[in-house]
């Protein structure tokens, strides 16, 4: 179907001796149309959860795929004052916090000494983070739980943000050491004329310098910390944390195993797991996409 | 994939050597000091919870171990020829591969369709921008659970809400989404594709962002329409682009996890598992480290083949300079 609107869509503004006419660009509503259909199929889901968390669960299963009616906050009020639910908040933020908080200042020290030290084996240096990408967390997950559990950090918050950081690493260190590079060599010679010294040349002038990248390499690791699910299953879940320690994701899980039935209360909990997501994150797209690009361009 | 291998010049900008070799030796002591203070945390931290658990992986994978009590348990490649009898991790791999395969025959062509459409002036062009990105913003859990709600049905007596949707639009005796394991993969291929086309989308936006306007005058002036135009001149542009979405899509889709865990996990009769739902399966539940280890170990070999081939593949068509057909 697309590929046939895509052959009407031929403007032809490009030759001068239609200028004088301009005709009617029938690309443009066509374009409108598949936009809004792809818009509309990638939100309908979301929405419809949002608004389904206004029902009764007796609406809802009379005609699941209707309006509220009656409209009724019960489940949203419900958990809203549900203290569990803003210990997962508390949990999700601090663990994302956290995470981006150990990967932007590791990240940037060591992107730092790859990017503006001579020193040998600065190449093996690079090619040791850069290798991570080669090992994900699904591959190391379950001796990563066994020496969690050594260390004692098995069902802890920091259990989750010590190896967030360390897997957020590569990518961190990729997309940080071109920006890092790119400071001019002038300014440090003249950072150290002034009496500065490396440390301080890296403190005042590349760390404000390489904000751009760090807000990237921040935002990435916040949103892999916040919608991070495998890794709170095992070290908070199977780690037995209590559910109040749990973080959103899977303090939403919790709640649909457990209130399986509280469908259109499940519906709300998850509305309202998702809308920090949606605030932040949207908002967030260019660097999310701009990381993206960045951690395999080649 | 050109970034793992090299690290590139350094800038040299510190101070001229001196003439005093004490001094000399001095500063470097204090260069090294400097090295160590700067990257030595991020080193620590990553050899130990990134490299170490691979390795200890590859070694537990010999062992028949339930993670807690004592290690002593060699058994050689016992764990590996199990696994690879098994029917069930079969299955598992298949479906891997089944997600990768359908994901660069459709999602990649259908984003680069969309892309190239949406690739103009367009009021509420951000704001439609943003829409397209929701699902993947979302966590997979809240995707996930969304979507068991939407699609879970007891037929006949109570339909869920898609069902009851296609009801109304005439189709009485919708499939089994989630049930038939003949259909569930789909499903689920479905269900990514919701995810992850918004992304596609959004990176092929960029990518099209950086193609010059005057090469499509100039091939508009040459006669060319715009479907030609975009298919010759902009499509083999988008080339980097498309291989980093590919490179994205084939890796994401061999580690696919979170999303069948939450739908379906991994059912009915394992017929939506894959390898790392399998993985957990046997690591988590049956509490059996040793076995789960050696999945691990696998998955991460064939991981790396496909990294190596899809490489070698993406490096010869740069050669040959003709990047044409987006993904196939």
């Amino acid at each position: 179907m697309t590929a046939t609107t895509a052959i009407t869509v031929a403007p032809g503004k490009a030759r001068p001796s239609r200028r004088a006419g301009q005709r009617f660009d029938w690309g443009q509503p066509v374009v409108y149309l598949v936009a809004l259909a792809v818009a509309a199929i990638a939100v309908g889901p979301v929405l419809y959860v949002f608004i389904s968390g206004f029902r009764t669960n007796p609406d809802f299963f009379t005609d699941p795929a209707g309006m509220p009616n009656p409209w009724t906050t019960d489940n949203y009020a419900r958990v809203l004052g549900d203290p569990t639910f803003w210990r997962q908040v508390l949990a999700s933020t601090v663990t994302a916090l956290g995470t981006t908080i150990g990967v932007m200042l590791l990240g940037v020290m060591a992107a730092f000494v790859i990017a503006r030290y001579e020193f040998k084996g600065r190449g093996l240096l690079y090619a040791l983070f850069t290798t991570g990408l080669l090992f994900p967390l699904t591959i190391s997950i379950l001796p990563l739980t066994v020496l969690l559990r050594q260390l004692d950090l098995f069902g802890t918050w920091w259990g989750l943000i010590i190896p967030q950081v360390a897997f957020a690493l590569p990518t961190t260190i990729i997309i940080l050491v071109p920006f890092l590079r790119a400071i001019p060599g002038e300014l440090e010679e003249a950072a150290l004329i002034d009496g500065a010294s490396r440390i301080g040349f890296f403190w005042r002038i590349v760390l404000p310098l390489s904000m751009p990248g760090l807000m990237t390499v921040g935002v990435l690791a916040f949103v892999g910390s916040w919608n991070a699910y495998l890794l709170p299953l095992f070290v908070l879940q199977a780690g037995g944390a209590a559910s109040e320690d749990y973080t959103l994701p899977l303090g939403v899980q919790f709640y649909s195993t457990a209130y399986g039935q509280d469908t259109t209360g499940v519906l709300a909990y998850t509305a309202l797991a998702m809308l920090p997501a949606i605030l932040f994150f949207t908002l967030a797209e260019k660097r999310i996409v701009g990381g993206l690009q960045g951690a395999v361009k080649g | 994939m050109t970034a793992l291998d090299t690290a590139g010049p350094a800038v040299t900008a510190g101070p001229a050597p001196t003439r005093s070799t004490k001094r000399s030796a001095r500063r470097r002591a204090r260069t090294w000091g400097e090295i160590a203070l700067l990257a030595g945390p991020a080193v620590l931290v990553y050899l130990f919870f990134v490299l170490l658990p691979v390795l200890l992986a590859a070694y537990y994978s010999f062992f028949n171990w339930n993670g807690l009590g004592p290690l002593d348990q060699f058994i050689g490649f016992d764990n590996y020829t199990r696994l690879l009898a098994d029917p069930v991790f079969h299955r598992s791999v298949f479906n891997n591969f089944f997600i990768v395969v359908m994901s660069l025959l459709i999602q990649g062509p259908l984003a680069i369709l969309i892309a190239l459409l949406m690739n103009r002036r367009l009021r509420f062009r951000g704001l439609l921008r943003a829409l397209i990105f929701v699902p993947y913003v979302l966590s997979e859990v809240t995707a996930g659970l969304a979507w068991q709600i939407l699609l879970q049905s007891v037929p006949p007596t109570r339909w869920g809400p898609v069902d009851t949707l296609l009801r109304t639009l005439g189709i009485e005796d919708p499939p089994s989404w989630l049930a038939d394991p003949d259909v569930v993969m789909w499903t689920m291929f479905g269900i990514l594709t919701w995810k992850y086309l918004g992304l596609a989308i959004i990176l092929m936006l960029a990518g099209l962002a950086s193609v010059p306007d005057e090469l499509h005058e100039a091939a508009a002036l040459d006669g060319a329409g715009w479907w030609q135009t975009q298919w010759h001149i902009t499509v083999p542009l988008l080339g980097p682009t498309i291989r980093i979405w590919a490179f994205l899509s084939i890796i994401g889709a061999l580690q696919l996890f979170d999303m069948i865990w939450i739908v379906t996990g991994g059912g009915p009769l394992n017929a939506s598992s894959t390898m790392a739902v399998y993985m957990v399966g046997n690591g988590l539940n049956v509490s059996q480290i040793g076995f789960g280890s050696a999945v691990a170990v696998v998955l991460f070999l064939i991981s790396l083949i496909v990294a190596l081939v899809y490489q070698r593949f993406a490096l010869r068509r740069d050669l040959a300079g003709a990047l044409t057909g987006g993904v196939r």
